[in-house]
């Protein structure tokens, strides 16, 4: 599906991400995590085409992408949840719905997608996509295009980073939701233990290195401290 | 066909600055054409008369008059003219109206066109107003076309009136001067919108003297500039009372464009509270990139930002 190949990238003399190469499979869900600046965020903008690789390939269903621009990796179903959404004046939360779908949605449609955020749909659609909505909101609203767009690899950059506990859930919900309804691959930079839980298979960054992968009952219980991991051993045990 | 029939041209220019179908006019509306009165209509509560010592007219609107409308458009085509003009509307007590004004130009020509529409507003005790304001140009000539319009605003205790101004097309020079003068409780909201291209040139001036009590203004200006097109921000709040004042300037630049913002605000009285805030920059990086992310190319996501910077 999508696989990134020696992937080096270096920035002010700091090397940011060292020879990187992984292979996200089909239909899974991928958990990156790691420390700060261990360099997840970057592998994630490389992906989309944000950032350029100083060296390595990234290829997409066997295409190589290396050098193509950010819309056509769009456009070929690589899609992209920013850690801080991108505000704008004079756009309106259903202009950017709209633009996502790429056609005029009814209002029933928007109304799904947002309520899906846990948004109401006529409070929202008029909107501007400006400082006058809550950082939650704004991150709720950028979780909703994703989903509308509904791409074959989608990456969420730190989706719980600025939202409340209520949104919390709900997100843990439309990524179950997703990973039911869809053959899509997901993958979720995230510190979170609930969204390191839906994973399939967790990645470890550590200073732009491979720390450690695998499937999730391999990698979580290292990942948690000793009394963590016995209570999560036993969950394992209980539910076989 | 008769001078007062509107041709191709006219209806086209009718139907983008003041987006009415001239088989399908009704109300109270003033059409003026090349410096003359072109074809009018009146109603009961809405009268208009021609000034008798200058060029312009009067606009009645009677007291208690409540969701009707006034077209006052304005169209120049081919000519070397200078239209100067002068409107006075008369708003009665408690009207609730919507008046929209503006002027196309057509010139195919290398002559200058130029209209200085100046409007007058008296908006008494507990009206409400509603004004739309479009100017555009147009034509395949080298000849200039000049736009100067002037707004005088009186609102009287508890009046209001709300101000939208576009202008995004055609427009070689323009000076936009509004000046208004807020008794109590009175509140004014301008919203203008502006897109300059090429090497035209853009100056707005506004100037709000907030001398009744809780008195309020609110402006929005939202502009463009492309190419080598240059643009002039001022505005100039007076609190003279207790009162509330928000200026809000954003502009986004492009190619080789200038835009300067001046903005003053003056707090005469402790009560006074005043704001003013002013933007100025390219379109942010940001927002191309997450617009592309969404599939568009960089083109779609700039004329995406710019559709709705304007809307």
């Amino acid at each position: 599906m999508l696989e990134v190949k020696n992937i080096c990238f270096s920035r002010d003399g700091k090397d940011i991400l060292k020879n990187i190469s992984l292979k996200f499979p089909k239909n899974k869900v991928i958990v990156i995590t790691g420390a700060n600046g261990s360099g997840k965020s970057t592998l994630a903008k490389i992906i989309m085409g944000i950032e350029k690789p100083d060296s390595g390939k990234i290829l997409f269903n066997g295409i190589d992408i290396t050098d193509m621009p950010i819309d056509k990796r769009a456009n070929l179903g690589i899609g992209f949840a920013f850690q801080q959404p991108v505000k704008f004046k004079g756009i309106t939360v259903g202009d950017i719905l709209n633009i996502t779908a790429n056609k005029k949605l009814k209002k029933c449609e928007l109304c799904d997608y947002l309520s899906d955020v846990g948004l109401c749909a006529k409070d929202y659609i008029d909107r501007e996509l400006d400082s006058n909505l809550s950082g939650g909101e704004l991150k709720r609203i950028e979780i909703a295009m994703l989903a509308l767009k509904n791409s074959e690899f989608t990456l969420f950059d730190e989706p719980e980073a600025g939202i409340d506990l209520w949104s919390f859930n709900s997100l843990i919900d439309i990524f179950e939701n997703m990973k039911k309804n869809t053959n899509n691959t997901i993958v979720i930079i995230s510190h979170q233990e609930r969204i390191l839980d839906i994973a399939d298979e967790i990645i470890i960054l550590e200073n732009g290195n491979i720390k450690d992968m695998g499937k999730k009952t391999y990698i979580l219980p290292k990942l948690l401290d000793s009394s963590k991991r016995k209570r999560y051993c036993k969950e394992v045990v209980h539910n076989g | 066909m008769d001078n007062t029939t509107p041709n191709t041209v006219d209806k086209k220019i009718l139907k983008v600055i003041s987006n009415i179908d001239v088989n399908k006019l009704k109300g109270a509306y003033n059409i003026r054409k090349n410096g003359k009165l072109f074809i009018r209509n009146t109603t009961p509560n809405i009268n208009i008369v021609s000034k008798k010592d200058k060029d312009g007219i009067d606009i009645i609107i009677k007291e208690n008059t409540k969701n009707e409308s006034v077209h006052i458009p304005v169209i120049l085509e081919n000519k070397n003219i200078n239209d100067l003009v002068y409107n006075d509307f008369h708003i009665g007590k408690n009207s609730d109206v919507t008046i929209i004004a503006g002027c196309g130009i057509h010139n195919d020509s290398h002559k200058t066109s130029e209209h200085d529409g100046i409007h007058t507003f008296y908006v008494e005790e507990g009206a409400k107003v509603k004004y739309i304001e479009n100017h555009y140009g147009e034509g395949n000539g080298d000849g200039k076309n000049i736009l100067n319009p002037t707004t005088v605003i009186y609102l009287e205790k508890g009046a209001s009136l709300e101000m939208e101004s576009l202008q995004i097309q055609g427009v070689t020079s323009t000076i936009r001067t509004t000046k208004a003068y807020l008794k109590e409780d009175s509140n004014l909201t301008i919203k203008e919108k502006i897109m300059t291209t090429d090497n035209q040139e853009a100056v707005t001036d506004f100037y709000v003297e907030l001398n009744g009590e809780n008195s309020s203004t609110h402006v929005v200006s939202r502009s463009i500039a492309k190419d080598t097109s240059k643009q002039q921000f001022s505005s100039n709040i007076q609190g003279n009372t207790k009162c509330f004042a928000h200026v809000e300037c954003d502009a986004i630049i492009m190619d080789k464009a200038k835009v300067v913002a001046i903005p003053r605000i003056d707090a005469n009285n402790i009560d006074a509270n005043l704001i003013h805030e002013a933007a100025i920059g390219k379109i942010a990086g940001e927002q191309l990139i997450k617009l592309m992310s969404l599939g568009l190319s960089e083109k779609q996501a700039e004329q995406e930002i710019i559709n709705g910077f304007l809307k």
